[in-house]
């Protein structure tokens, strides 16, 4: 009967949440919205994560402005805006193109032209150099010491 | 030669980037307040609450907007800090007690001591959020105009305040 007791007493804190958690959603259509625009908010207490999915008391305040922005009328785009301003672009997982952010959008376009620019060129200078069948000094040293090294060792074994 | 010298440039690039990166914090986000007016409320005092405080009242005084919560460990840290820094009467602190019940707030500066030049109580986080508050503590330094010229996240340590707050400071004084 204790335990049984001990029990059930450990289910209350669960019971409690679930009080709390009802209590937000008072407005499914403002709720749906609020989850799909958090959805774009990054969460800067935790890494990589979304306010919509963090249970950060950072981003409890957040929802919780967004649905009151929303309630008084607030656009998507006014309540972006409004984050923004306090906490910087890095709070949205996709940050605007402008001055700032520029080089970093366009940092992966330039390094794949450069590299295709320098392959292309490497492959260009290998096809005329093998199509003429020409080697280098160098490259006929190597190839009659290692020619010599071969003879060599079949001289000692015969 | 070149197939040599190539990898290793590349490999001492990546790791002066991996390095760099050791030091970083990634939870210190560049403040977009810094170089703007510090945004305006009155909020009641803690301890006074009959009493309100409002930014422009410290209109022609550089002074330290400190956020702060009975409930924040880091906070516990730089307050021996502060207390210092207070005894020293350089500049006005500002203590904001964020998200916090008045009692609480009130408790821990009657048995620590209080650095605070007054205190205000933003028991809701609204005026924190304006502020862009997102970890506390926190620590603004604002200009004899109004204007946000630093932002600390994290506790003011010895460190931090002889070798960027204070000289800064110091030269907002003298504008």
């Amino acid at each position: 009967m204790r335990y049984l007791l001990i029990a059930l007493f450990c289910l209350l804190p669960t019971f409690a949440f679930a009080g709390e958690a009802q209590e937000l959603a008072d407005d499914p259509v403002i709720e749906k919205r609020m989850i799909l625009l958090a959805d774009k908010v990054r969460c800067l207490v935790c890494q990589s994560e979304a306010v919509s999915t963090s249970h950060s008391d950072w981003s409890n305040d957040v929802r919780a402005i967004m649905r009151e922005k929303m309630k008084a009328g607030a656009t998507d785009q006014e309540i972006l805006d409004l984050l923004v301003e306090r906490f910087g672009k890095s709070v949205l997982f996709d940050p605007p193109v402008d001055e700032e952010t520029l080089p970093l959008w366009a940092a992966p376009f330039v390094l794949m032209v450069l590299g295709g620019g320098i392959l292309y060129y490497q492959l260009r200078k290998r096809q005329a150099r093998l199509a003429t069948g020409e080697i280098s000094a160098e490259e006929a040293r190597r190839a009659a010491a290692l020619l010599d090294e071969a003879t060599q060792a079949k001289d000692k074994q015969a | 030669m070149m197939r040599f010298i190539l990898p290793l440039v590349i490999f001492l690039v990546l790791a002066g980037f991996l390095y760099k990166g050791l030091d970083l914090n990634p939870r210190e986000v560049a403040s977009p307040l810094v170089g703007k007016s510090a945004p305006a409320f009155t909020l009641p005092q803690l301890q006074t609450p009959e009493k309100n405080f409002s930014p422009k009242d410290m209109d022609g005084k550089v002074w330290l907007l400190n956020v702060w919560a009975s409930w924040c460990g880091a906070c516990k840290d730089e307050h021996p800090v502060l207390m210092a820094l207070s005894q020293q009467n350089i500049v006005p602190i500002v203590g904001l007690d964020y998200k916090d019940n008045r009692e609480n707030g009130s408790a821990v500066l009657d048995k620590h001591g209080n650095p605070y030049t007054l205190t205000i109580s933003d028991a809701d986080g609204k005026v924190g959020f304006d502020y862009g508050v997102y970890g506390v503590p926190e620590t603004y330094v604002i200009d004899k105009k109004g204007v946000i010229a630093y932002k600390l996240i994290g506790p003011v340590t010895p460190q931090n305040l002889q070798q960027t707050i204070l000289p800064l400071v110091a030269e907002l004084e003298k504008k």
